[in-house]
């Protein structure tokens, strides 16, 4: 049904797009593109077991580039009649004409409107709001059932529709209609020791199906079990610890510890601690790292990216030797080479860049049980927050929501919350045992430049040799 | 799709008040619209990298009925888009359930403070000159020191924005401003090291940015990095830096809006009245200072914004508060909503104030002894827990050894709890720095914090 949905008519009429690229280039550009996006979206937050609001979006918009040689214009515009698109190509084209480049047009294929395949079974806006309410009070039933400690719980569903269009005038023309569906549960647990919090989030590329495989109540008894195990959390150690991080519950450290640092634009600007280092070892031998747009149902899966390429899987690391960066058409297009399928942009009002889609690093040999035995003294990290990297010198945090003691190889009392930080250069060599017990974690949003974009990550269970944990006991 | 229009501020007041009339029985309607232009400029190695602008319009309808809200919104002004956007609000209340204390803002007796904050300047800078600022910024960040060896973003931007808000209970205020940023992350290298920094600064005027010391704090930092090494373990002093003290300040500001307070959120619940920083810290929010960017007439619904004051010689004052949790702690609103367009008000800060101490700028370190100054934070979004308070973030800076600033440290967390640092305040500078969009911070000095690092 969803593929009937789907319909291929284009955002932009095709006469349209073609008049309004050719008024970029008259206008002194050498190369022009347009991308329109039309963004539906909606979601229910259901707190204080009731529902507090229940909210819908819609943006449609218009993103012009004009490059001429080193420099680029962008104009964007939400008037998509045929005059606001050609104002919007002449003011994106005005800074280029600086420096006339006269640009050639190749629009053989601006009839053919590629539209990626449906990955969507069920639409979510086709579903009725009062099974998503249902679904929410359900979560909020579990969570309060399981312990009496929890006294609060939030439950957040939401769906989002976006329609993108890319042409350029070196003829690319492709679209792709990407749904997320999304349902989070943050509970607080109340103790002598004060107040305590645990979240769950599941979200995934696809529409209501998520729910065939994930149950609300289920996930709010985990964040809820969460909160109240850290109510008799003590404080994290505080220096250099061996760390094993738990599978899917860490590739946010990756992402961090060098994800960034292998993005093009970056490296181009010497602003990252990888530059100039393909062909080198940058990680432990058996660690490899794979940029992955086309994954399955994962959150930071893509058709094409915003600059209407395909994605495709990109090997960034294999057995420790940095291979590749990730790329989008600015600086492959310096570089003399095909995009990556990393071109990404938060709307369409957003230049786009090199961003992730989804990075993991992939399994190792070693049974992850026996990474735990192996750790004399340590620190287990079960769920990792968000993270932050200094590319330029590779240094990077993120925060541990769930984590737990190691001593004498078994699993003890649970931690409270911290930032671990390391170096990324430095953790990816001190990488010394890697599971083969692969998953792919948590939904992200990846911020960059001020433009939040859907990533996904993973890794099989793994140790690093020394991090430093930033909790306060000796 | 119809073309664009144009709108004044009264024609934007007039548009939400049309929409609020559309109320039906004991419906009510609040609707926020606003229109916007804006354009960035970033410079790369003497010219322009990219120069991005556009308009931007949007439109929020919040309903209320029987204790129900429902919110939709859309980033067009078109006729049909506004129709579309409160039938879909009205769909959305439907589905919302009933508490007794949801209702819009009622006009209270509060005068705002009258604040002419539409100063027209941005609007009169050509592009040229915004190109030319922001090449020359890259130019000064490379000149400023032998060891800077590139710019990764040198960037000027500026927008210009208009909005109205109008209910059915009654509100309607209008607002229209502009503002002009400048940011540069300077790369510093030292064989085959390389350190990064960053400043920036806002203002409602280009004549009120500050370059200088955006050059001079960007470079400083970079440089200052190089060499940098991994501390020991152990318990500090720490100097917050005045960025630094804001982004804490900012935290823990958070923490005491009254939703957060009300949800059993906050770890500052039921403290009213007591003791719960050092008696040397005075916090108010302050929106009526007309040389922030913070300064506002109205808050999100439209209520007069007012001065605040959240902690008074270290005693807790009382929350913040928008027209619900005020309702329902059985209190006045503070003014304090805040929302975009787009999005249903919350509560927080407008331009939260430390007032400074009386550690004069160069007895700083000598009070410390010995000790760390923190001149960057990461992972404040990662490793602080507002409802537990627990606190940790990755921290870079200088050792303070013996009085004097010493070597730079990196690759570190300082970590403690958001109560314990409050009441282990032992020292604010007597001098308030500047920050971006006029702001000012003195640092803060907290005792027994821990650092980790080997």
């Amino acid at each position: 049904m969803a593929a009937a949905e789907m319909t291929a008519a284009p955002l932009v009429d095709l006469d349209v797009v073609d008049a309004t690229l050719r008024a970029a280039l008259d206008a002194g550009g050498e190369w022009a593109e347009l991308f329109a996006e039309d963004r539906e979206s909606a979601g229910v937050v259901f707190d204080e077991g009731r529902v507090e609001e229940m909210n819908s979006g819609r943006d449609r918009g218009v993103g012009i580039r004009v490059t001429a040689g080193e420099v680029t214009g962008y104009a964007h515009t939400s008037d998509l009649s045929a005059r606001g698109l050609a104002d919007a190509a002449r003011t994106a084209a005005a800074v280029a004409t600086r420096q006339p480049r006269g640009g050639t047009m190749d629009m053989t294929s601006l009839g053919r409107v590629a539209l990626a395949e449906p990955r969507v079974a069920v639409l979510p806006a086709s579903i009725g709001a009062e099974r998503k309410v249902a679904l929410l009070r359900a979560a909020d039933d579990a969570a309060r059932s399981a312990h009496e400690a929890v006294t609060q719980v939030t439950a957040r569903y939401g769906e989002s529709r976006r329609r993108i269009m890319v042409a350029n005038t070196h003829g690319v023309c492709a679209a792709d209609d990407q749904v997320r569906t999304l349902f989070s549960v943050g509970c607080v647990a109340s103790g002598d020791g004060g107040l305590q919090t645990g979240r769950e989030t599941v979200g995934y590329t696809v529409g209501w199906e998520l729910f065939d495989d994930h149950d609300p109540a289920e996930l709010a008894e985990r964040a809820a079990q969460r909160a109240v195990t850290k109510l008799a959390a003590r404080p994290a150690p505080s220096g250099e610890v061996p760390v094993v991080i738990a599978r899917g519950g860490g590739g946010v450290l990756f992402h961090e510890a060098c994800g960034h640092g292998l993005e093009a634009d970056l490296v181009r600007k010497g602003a990252s601690v990888f530059a100039g280092r393909v062909g080198s070892q940058v990680a432990a031998s058996g660690v490899s790292l794979v940029d992955d747009g086309t994954m399955g149902p994962e959150w930071g899966a893509l058709a094409i990216d915003d600059e209407g390429h395909p994605t495709q899987r990109n090997e960034l690391i294999s057995d420790g030797i940095l291979t590749d960066y990730m790329w989008d058409w600015l600086r492959s297009r310096d570089e003399g080479r095909v995009p990556s399928g990393n071109g990404r942009r938060q709307s369409y009002t957003h230049l786009p860049m090199v961003r992730m889609t989804n990075t993991f690093v992939t399994n190792g040999d070693i049974d992850p049980a026996d990474i735990i035995a192996d750790t004399p003294w340590g620190v287990y990290v079960a769920h990792l927050g968000g993270g932050q990297v200094n590319t330029a010198t590779g240094d990077f945090v993120f925060g541990m929501t769930e984590s737990y003691l190691i001593e004498d190889g078994v699993i003890t009392e649970p931690l409270r919350e911290g930032n671990l930080i390391g170096n990324g250069p430095q953790v990816l060599l001190d990488i010394d045992a890697l599971g083969n017990d692969f998953a792919m974690g948590s939904p992200g949003t990846c911020g960059k430049d001020g433009q939040g974009v859907p990533v996904g990550d993973g890794q099989p269970t793994l140790r690093v040799r020394a991090l430093t944990v930033g909790g306060t006991a000796a | 799709m119809s073309e664009r229009r144009q709108y004044d501020t009264d024609e934007l007041a007039q548009l939400a008040r049309q929409v609020c009339e559309h109320a039906q029985g004991s419906e009510q309607i609040e609707v926020c619209v606003s229109t916007g232009r804006s354009t960035t400029v970033r410079a790369y190695r003497g010219d322009v990298e990219s120069l991005r602008s556009g308009h931007s319009a949007a439109i929020g309808v919040r309903v209320i009925s029987h204790g129900r809200q429902g919110f939709a919104s859309a980033g067009s002004l078109d006729a049909d888009v506004v129709a579309d956007t409160l039938a879909a609000a009205r769909s959305n209340v439907k589905f919302g359930e009933p508490d007794p204390h949801q209702a819009l803002a009622e006009p209270d007796d509060v005068a705002p403070p009258g604040l002419d904050l539409s100063d027209p300047a941005v609007l009169s800078v050509p592009d040229a000159d915004k190109i030319a600022a922001a090449i020359d910024l890259e130019r000064r960040c490379l000149s400023a020191d032998p060891r800077i060896s590139g710019v990764r973003v040198a960037a000027w931007s500026d927008g210009w924005s208009q909005s109205a808000l109008a209910s059915s209970t009654g509100i309607c205020v209008q607002s229209e401003h502009g503002s002009c940023s400048v940011g540069a992350q300077p790369l510093a290298t030292d064989g085959d090291e390389t350190q990064i920094g960053y400043a920036g600064d806002a203002a409602r005027r280009p004549d009120e940015l500050d370059i200088d010391r955006v050059v001079a704090e960007s470079t400083s930092q970079a440089t200052g990095q190089l060499g940098a090494t991994k501390p020991p373990s152990e318990r500090v002093t720490v100097v917050l830096a005045p960025p630094v003290a804001a982004a804490f300040i900012g935290v823990v500001a958070s923490v005491l809006a009254a939703d957060s307070v009300l949800k059993g959120r906050s770890p500052f619940a039921d403290r009213v009245g007591e003791q719960i920083a050092d008696e040397r810290l005075h916090v108010v929010d302050d929106p009526t200072d007309p040389t922030t960017l913070g300064a506002a007439n109205f808050d999100g619904e439209g209520l007069a914004a007012r001065r605040n004051e959240l902690i008074s010689a270290g005693v807790l004052s009382g929350f913040l508060h928008n027209a619900y949790t005020a309702r329902r702690s059985d209190t006045v609103s503070t003014g304090s909503a805040v929302r975009g367009t787009r999005s249903v008000p919350g509560v927080g800060t407008h331009a939260p104030v430390v007032a400074t101490g009386n550690i004069a700028a160069d007895k700083l370190y000598a009070s410390v002894g010995d000790g760390v100054l923190v001149r960057g934070v990461s992972g404040l979004h990662s490793g602080v827990n507002p409802t537990s308070g627990d606190f940790s973030v990755g921290a870079w800076g200088h050792r303070i050894a013996g009085g004097q600033l010493a070597e730079p440290f990196r690759e570190a967390t300082i970590a403690s709890t958001l109560q314990r640092m409050l009441l282990g305040i032992c020292g604010i500078g007597a001098t308030a720095e500047p920050l971006a969009g006029g702001m000012s911070m003195p640092p803060l000095v907290i005792a027994d914090v821990a650092l980790s690092g080997v």
